[in-house]
Parts: C-alpha cells; structure tokens; sequence
C-alpha cells in the first residue's frame, strides 16, 4: 500500500532523514521507534506532504506524493495526528472533527461530514455534544480529538504521532486497545511512532527503528528486542521487560 | 419572538419612508446604509483575522470601473457594476494569492494591503485625463433625471430601498457565510494554517474565495455609492483612509456579530455629521483624527466592539439570573 523509497530530508547541512527505504502492507500496524531526534516526524511530515523530501520517492497506492501539497495528500486518504495536539480552540470539539469530515474528503455534503464526526468521536470516546469547547479537554481529550480529526478524514493509511505521552497506566491502554478497533472495525492501515514500548509492542505487527536519521532495524517485535544494536541505541536498560512483552505476545 | 424580530424589523425599515420622509434625514439613512453594506462587506473576511487595508483599492476600482463604462462606452450599470464587481474580486486575487503562497499573514497582510489601496489611489489621480484625477468625477447625468437603464434616480425614496435591499444582501452573505462549512476551514486558518491542511483543508483556496467575494461586495458599495452622490473622488472611495474607516467603524461596532459594522458605520457617520454641522469647514478632517483615537481606545478597551460587549453582557445576565 505504502512504499518508500531512498527518503532523504535535509535542514541546511543537517540530514534529519537519511536514505530510509520501507513498505507498509494493507492492514498492517506498523510501529516506528527510535530515540528522540531520530527522525520520526520529519518521516511523517514527508509523507503527509509537509516537507518537501530533498530525495526519495513514495508512492501510495500506486500514486507518487513526494511533491503533492499536504491537503491533496490528505483528501487522497493519509490522515495524520501531531505529536503536539494542534486543536482549534475557536471551534467546539464537534467542529473541529466536522471540519475534517467535510475538507478531508473531496465532494463532501454536510451531513455526510458530520456522519463522519460522530463515528469518530464515538470511536474515539467524546461527547457528541455539538456545544463542547476545546478548552474543557486535559491532556487525555485533546489527544482523543486529534486521533479523531484524523479519523473523520476517513483515512486508508493513519499516520499516528506519539499518541500516548502524558497519560496514565489506564488511560494507554485505552489508546492501544483503540488502535485495535480502528484497524478491525474501519480497515485502516497505521504507522504508529510511539515511545511507550510497552504498550506499542502489544499492539503492532511490525517495527521499525530509526537511529539518527537511518533505519537500523526492522522486524516483528520479537527480533526487534533482540537485535543489539536496538538494546544498545534505545531499549537499554528496559530490554528486558520489553523482551518479556513481545516474547509473551508470540 | 426573537425568531420573528428581524422580520419585523425589516417591514418597519421597508415601511419608513412611507411614514416619515424628509429628506435630510433620508440622506443621512442611505449614506448610512451603503456604507453599513461595505463595512459589513469588510468584516466578512476581517472577522477571520484577514486585516485587508486594500479595501479601498476595491472600494476605488467598484466606483470608478462602472463610472467609466458608463461615461465612455454607455454601458448600463447593469452590466458595468458587475464587471466592476469583477475586475475588484480579480485584483484580491491578484494580491492574496502571493500572500497566502508565501505566508503573509497578520500585519504583514495589512501592510501589503495596504499598498494595493494607495496604487489604486495613485492610478487614479495620474490619469486625470480619464478619470479626472483629485478633482473627481461625475457619471454622466440621463435628461429628466431618472432611468432604470441608467441606474440613475432622483428620488430619495428609491434610493432607500435599493441601499436597504443592498444592505439586507450583505447582512444574509454575511450570516449565510457563518452558518456554513467555510466558516469552519476560515476560523481554523486563522488559528493554525498548518494543521487546517491536515484537516484537507486547501488554505489558499479558501483565502481566495471569502477575499474575492469580500473585495466583489466592497465594489458593489463604491459603485452604487457612485451613483446615489452622482460623484466620486479618489480621496473618498479608494486610497489608505477609506480602508481605515473601513477598519475603525468595523472595530467600534464590532466585527464579530452581524450588526457590529452596521452599528460602526451609525456611529462614524453621524460622529462625521455633528462635526461637519457644528463647526462647519472648520472641522474638515476631524473625523478622521477623533477616529484614529476611538480605534486604539476601542482595540485596547473593548476589542468585541459595542454591539459584541453588549451582547456579552446580556448573555452573561441571562446566565448570572
Ligand atoms: N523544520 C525543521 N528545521 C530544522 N530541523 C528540523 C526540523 N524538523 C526537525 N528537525 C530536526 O530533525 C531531527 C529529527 O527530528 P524529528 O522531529 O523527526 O525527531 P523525532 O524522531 O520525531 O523525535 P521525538 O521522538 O522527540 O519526537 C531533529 O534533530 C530535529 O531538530
Ligand atoms: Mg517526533
């Protein structure tokens, strides 16, 4: 479904992404790592379309996006989070995700945007109260309500950023058990950068490590925890509880 | 009821000049509405954050396009005002695209807008030997006065209705543009143009179509301003101090409910009237500086505006009882 190729990003003389190459199947969830700076986002910025890729091609479903303008890549069915949630706080929550029903898709009707709204707030666990601000909303909402903007641009490939930071032991689990239902119920295929290994583990089919720019690793969760290089550059003193978690998966 | 008032409202306004219609005071009511409809016509995309002080550039080419044809070419205002219309939403384009592709957003906006205002004054008064430069110009007067051909008529009355009708027009562009869908990708633009593109919002379009309908509804009141005066000049209709006027009787009323300009442009004029009455040539260009001070008092102390701060009182009695 996804398949890039040869992604470099450069800032000045920084090379932010180097030469990564990788496929995502349909259906898949795969989990992206890597230690902080590694280069996560600036992938997801490049895949969305919000960095112009200094070289790379990636084609999604057949279709070239290095080039495409981000709300062209976003109406051709890649939905994206932001690390950092980017609500907008003079619209109510409902608006917020109606607006992502509406633009996210071309020829949408109003009532289908709002169709999409409340399946995904549903999915996601908000209210459907069409009057709820933003600013009622801790740390926990505002990620639910960036997952479903994504979610009401009725995504086929979902580009997850970090959704968990910040929140507790229950409210993780949650999240991860929601990744699950958005796979099974909607067919959505997911990259998911996410550092809580823990909880990644449990969810995704397959991993990707990236260290400073480039991939070092790629496998299922079991031959990743293994792999020394991924023990020495990011699990480090975690290993083992992190072995024990994937090795218990199977 | 409240459901009922602005129908009620309006019949009243429909029904004035049958019950009262002295002249004077006539005039001041359609110089009123007019200009009610082009603040109105400013705040529609300046109620986003897009500050445009090029509204006056918009205002300029409306009066002065239709005028032209008419006077040149004889062509009805019919046809002219449109085409006014036209070549306004085509110069906003003109401007706003380069802005939105390389993000000039905010002050910078302004400023670049600002700029648009001045050129289109500036056209205007060096090519006098077309457009009569400083000294201004007249629309070509039909013998007898008044002609539905020529969007000429001599009668207050008429003149009325056609600016109540106009300002009616831009009261439901306004509302319907609220209610709608654009409102959304509009007001989240204005906060974060990054994460609207994540929404599949495409920000330059958007920006493009409330500016051109914006500067298009603007030309429509300079153009019919044009022809109820039967005289425009530059300083009047285009140029940096008719956009600020636009900016400060917008701020005073308020530019986020749908009254606020109606009630600015209330407020200005009759300011701009007691000054001119009381104390004659003398207080030429008073109304300007008394302005200049109203807008930095009202954007410091009541940035909601009258009718906004008003508004937010009652809605907060309404809630404390
Ligand atoms: N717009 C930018 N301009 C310059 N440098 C950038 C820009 N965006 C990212 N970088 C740099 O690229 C590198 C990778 O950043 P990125 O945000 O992709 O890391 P990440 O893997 O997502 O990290 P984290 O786990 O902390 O989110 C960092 O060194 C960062 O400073
Ligand atoms: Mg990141």
């Amino acid at each position: 479904m996804l398949e890039v190729n040869g992604l470099i990003k450069r800032f000045g003389g920084f090379t932010s992404v180097n030469n990564v190459s990788f496929k995502v199947d349909q259906g898949e969830i795969l989990g992206l790592i890597g230690p902080n700076g590694s280069g996560k986002s600036t992938i997801f910025n490049m895949l969305s379309g919000f960095f112009p890729p200094t070289a790379g091609s990636i084609r999604f479903q057949g279709r070239e996006l290095a080039g495409m303008a981000p709300y062209a890549i976003i109406q051709g069915g890649i939905g994206r989070t932001f690390q950092i949630p980017r609500p907008f706080r003079r619209l109510t929550i409902f608006e917020n995700v109606a607006l992502a029903g509406y633009y996210g898709q071309e020829g949408r009707t109003r009532a289908k945007a709002f169709e999409s709204a409340e399946k995904a707030l549903t999915l996601v666990g908000l209210p459907l109260d069409r009057h709820a601000p933003v600013d009622g909303l801790g740390a926990a909402g505002l990620k639910k309500l960036e997952l479903a903007k994504a979610l009401a641009t009725e995504p086929k490939l979902l580009l997850a950023d970090e959704s968990l930071g910040g929140l507790d032991e229950h409210e993780m689990d949650q999240a991860a058990d929601m990744l699950n239902r958005i796979r099974a119920e909607l067919g959505i295929t997911i990259i998911w950068v996410e550092h809580i290994m823990g909880v990644l583990m449990r969810v995704v089919d397959r991993v990707m490590v990236l260290d400073h720019g480039e991939k070092i690793s790629e496998g299922l969760p079991s031959e990743i925890t293994n792999d020394p290089r991924v023990v020495e550059v990011y699990l480090g003193s975690d290993a083992v509880a992190v072995q024990a978690m994937a090795a218990a998966r199977g | 009821m409240s459901k009922l008032l602005p129908w009620i409202a309006g019949a009243a306004l429909v029904a004035l000049p049958f019950i009262y219609n002295s002249p004077y005071p006539l005039h001041i009511i359609v110089i009123i509405l007019i200009w009610s409809f082009v603040y109105t016509s400013w705040s529609v995309m300046g109620r986003f954050g897009l500050v445009s002080l090029g509204h006056g550039g918009f205002l300029g080419v409306g009066a002065y396009v239709n005028a032209l044809l008419w006077n040149n070419f004889g062509l009805t205002p019919w046809i002219g005002i449109p085409l006014a219309m036209l070549a306004a939403a085509g110069l906003a384009v003109l401007i706003a695209y380069p802005c939105s592709r390389f993000r000039i957003t905010g002050h910078y906006f302004a400023l670049v807008t600002m700029a648009l205002s001045a050129i289109v004054l500036q056209v205007i008064t060096a090519t006098r030997d077309v457009t009569g430069g400083s000294l201004g110009y007249t629309p070509q007067r039909v013998p007898g006065g008044s002609s539905l051909f020529a969007f000429q008529f001599t009668d207050k009355e008429t003149w009325y209705w056609i600016a109540l009708a106009i300002w009616g027009g831009g009261l439901f562009v306004r509302w319907y543009v609220d209610r709608s869908m654009m409102r959304y990708a509009l007001e989240a633009i204005s906060e974060d143009e990054d994460a609207a593109s994540a929404a599949g919002v495409h920000v330059t379009a958007e920006k493009l179509k409330i500016t051109a309908l914006s500067a298009a509804m603007t030309a429509l009141g300079g153009a019919l301003y044009c022809q109820y005066q039967m005289f425009i000049s530059p300083d009047t209709v285009s140029g940096i101090s008719a956009s600020l006027q636009m900016v400060f009787a917008s701020v005073v009323g308020g530019i986020y409910v749908l009254l606020g300009p109606t009630v600015g442009a209330v407020i200005t004029i009759m300011l701009a009237e007691v000054l001119r009455i009381g104390f004659g040539t003398a207080a030429v260009g008073w109304d300007n500086f008394v302005y200049g001070i109203l807008l930095v008092l009202f954007i410091i102390y009541l940035p909601q505006g009258i009718v906004g701060s008003l508004m937010a009182k009652l809605r907060g009695a309404r809630v404390g009882s």
